[in-house]
């Protein structure tokens, strides 16, 4: 019972939170409304018996990730979004198709055999078990991984670096 | 009662994902895009998360993985976004034709 209680509480949080994101009209807002995507999704992940997935849900995207994203807001200032009228096409094609897809989606999930249930308390995701499989199994695409983080975060401060205008020698 | 099963996560992260393609396609900042690309990404870290509870923990590896990237993501484009912005002083979409020819 309390299994349930708390997935509807956190899938709740999840979904509302993301239509709030949708429907707000300040980036800031919609950055906190991400925010609590993400911690609802952590506890989502707490009840799938992942303990090491959604500390790093926690630390990572609504630590740095989101810090980043209310900083950029910041920075660049911006303000409300103005709305302009959609094109008619979108929305005659854009609607029955959005209809057709989310009628497809749930047939399909519903068209499965029942899935196992999932039993909440038993962690079947310690920390060290990941470590093994990481450490391991994926070794190599971990180290490929470090050096993708390396090559962005090289991106990231020629981009975000004000252009050279003025040589030195000059 | 009705025993949660792996259907009901994925009822969750299907969600997500739509909601997340609506952002990326009808929002005109720049901002909630690249925000909505994250939700994206959090709905498959659920279907990942959720299956690894059936087929063993690899699920959870690449979930972590995918967060990483996620991480690079977000960093190159709020750099590209901060780079545009010093150019054309708009975080609009519609009004990013720099390659538009």
């Amino acid at each position: 019972m309390l299994h349930l209680v708390l997935f509807l509480v956190f899938a709740l949080g999840c979904v509302a939170g993301a239509v709030n994101l949708l429907a707000q009209r300040h980036p800031i807002d919609s950055a906190l409304s991400l925010v609590v995507v993400m911690g609802s999704l952590a506890g989502e992940y707490l009840l799938l018996g992942a303990e090491f997935v959604a500390a790093i849900q926690v630390i990572v995207y609504a630590g740095a990730i989101m810090v980043l994203f209310v900083f950029v807001i910041m920075l660049l200032n911006a303000g409300v979004e103005e709305r302009t009228p959609g094109s008619r096409v979108a929305l005659l094609l854009g609607v029955p198709g959005m209809l057709i897809g989310s009628a497809l989606v749930v047939w399909l999930l519903l068209e499965r055999s029942p899935t196992p249930a999932v039993a909440a308390g038993a962690l079947p995701g310690p920390p060290q078990t990941i470590a093994w499989l990481l450490f391991h199994d994926y070794l190599l695409p971990f180290e490929v991984t470090s050096i993708l983080v390396l090559i962005a975060i090289m991106g990231a401060v020629v981009l975000a670096s004000p252009p050279a205008t003025t040589k030195k020698e000059s | 009662m009705v025993p949660i099963t792996t259907l009901h996560y994925l009822v969750v992260a299907a969600a997500l994902f739509v909601l997340g393609v609506i952002g990326v396609l009808t929002r005109r900042n720049v901002i909630i895009v690249l925000m909505s690309i994250e939700l994206i990404l959090n709905a498959v870290n659920l279907n990942l998360v959720a299956f690894s509870r059936l087929w063993g923990l690899h699920g959870q590896v690449f979930a972590i993985f995918v967060i990483t990237d996620a991480a690079a993501e977000a960093a190159v484009g709020l750099g590209i976004l901060i780079a545009f912005f010093r150019n054309k002083e708009t975080v609009n979409v519609d009004e990013v034709d720099l390659l538009k020819w």
